[in-house]
């Protein structure tokens, strides 16, 4: 099963990548909004998406929106994964379509929690 | 204050001693390093140069305060919103709506978190009550909250979380219906911690506060009792559970062999424990 990875951070790609190849997912990245809306049209078979706010070219708000804009990734889980902290973020992102919401600093507790009440513990 | 210490052996044999004569909480040996992590934060908030200074302070004054820091240290566990799932499952698919008709005439649910800690599962009830139940917010619901430690009551009744600790098992749609952001925490809405009562209460003590429950959470607490202990907890929580009543422990946790005056009920996919008839 494929997760895409978007942060403009590589240190922070790393982190997320161990945590989700521990689960058993194929992890793909992206550095942008824009990168990983051609990634997703490469692999439509994303199920998950770990998405940065803030991104150059195209900031994950964005992404979500536009990813959201049809029906053809509804079955792409997504969170938000961002130092953005404010209940107007949280409320946004969830209008616009993410799944979850995950703020850093986070541990990975957190992010196994939080995958967990999308239904993903782990991948066969 | 340095790096963390190696706890000798007489120090960690007086901290044990001293915690489980004041909450009746086990640490066996090999548990030393609960104790030194434990107790050397502690040390570092009170600004103690060693774990050893604490410790030698602790045994030669027995200033109350100080035994009461320590025994929150040692007693007070990690917790999170919505833990193990399954529970929270058992309660909304089966127990709840159970209760809902065995008390239909009274309109009255009493709730008891026996080890509430800072707050995390209490909340995470009266979510899922709200969010499931609404016809309960006509009914008499009591919710009693209680923990060994009087600073995680304060927590409790306060509802305030690091985003550390919102983080933690709450998803972000409740998140944003049931809590305010405050600066750099979260807390709970009024409307949530009114619905809680908070009670200091040593589990290995007397329970002269807690009134007949239909629920009574005791989710991995009991694992940190010896079996006699356990026992007498088990005895008194049958002895308050209404009939019809539910006990909830944590996963690895059972009555079997403990008190057989219980039985295990399938809910939901959570085993759960009722008086036998």
């Amino acid at each position: 099963m494929n997760a895409l990875i978007i942060d403009d951070s590589k240190a922070m790609r790393t982190i997320l990548r161990g945590i989700l190849v521990n689960l058993g997912f194929n992890v793909l990245e992206a550095a942008d909004g824009r990168e990983a809306i051609e990634q997703m049209e490469l692999s439509t078979d994303i199920a998950l998406a770990l998405v940065d706010w803030n991104m150059p070219v195209m900031n994950g708000f964005e992404f979500i929106s536009e990813v959201r804009s049809s029906n053809v990734y509804d079955g792409t889980k997504l969170m938000m994964v961002t130092t953005e902290a404010e209940m107007d973020s949280v409320i946004a992102a969830l209008e616009a379509g993410a799944d979850e919401y995950l703020m850093k600093p986070f541990t990975t507790e957190a992010v196994l929690e939080k995958l967990e009440i999308l239904g993903i513990s782990s991948v066969e | 204050m340095s790096v963390k210490q190696p706890i000798a052996a007489d120090e960690f044999q007086y901290v044990s001693t001293l915690v489980r004569e004041r909450s009746a909480i086990v640490l066996e040996v090999g548990k030393e390093y609960l104790v030194e992590s434990r107790l050397t934060a502690l040390a570092r908030t009170l600004e103690y140069d060693s774990l050893s200074s604490l410790i030698r302070e602790l045994r030669t004054k027995k200033c109350p305060q100080l035994v009461n820091h320590v025994i929150e240290a040692m007693t007070t566990n990690e917790t999170l919103f919505f833990r193990d799932r399954h529970p929270f499952e058992a309660l909304q698919e089966d127990i709840i709506p159970d209760l809902i008709k065995k008390r239909a005439d009274s309109k009255k649910l009493t709730f008891w978190c026996a080890a509430s800690s800072s707050g995390q599962e209490p909340y995470s009830v009266c979510i899922m009550l709200r969010e499931h139940f609404p016809q309960l917010l006509n009914w008499d619901i009591q919710f009693i909250c209680s923990d060994i430690s009087e600073l995680m009551l304060k927590r409790t009744r306060e509802g305030i979380y690091s985003q550390l600790e919102i983080n933690r098992g709450m998803p972000a749609r409740l998140m944003v219906k049931y809590f305010l952001k405050e600066g750099a925490t979260w807390q709970a809405k009024p409307e949530l911690r009114e619905m809680i009562t908070t009670r200091q209460l040593n589990l290995a003590g007397q329970w002269a506060t807690i009134p007949p429950c239909d629920i009574v959470f005791i989710r991995n607490v009991l694992i940190y009792f010896d079996t006699t202990v356990k026992r007498e907890i088990l005895g008194k929580i049958r002895r308050i559970l209404k009939p019809g009543g539910t006990m909830l422990l944590g996963g690895s946790e059972t009555t079997i062999h403990i008190d057989d005056e219980y039985e295990r009920v399938r809910a939901a996919g959570s085993w759960v424990y009722r008086v036998a008839s």
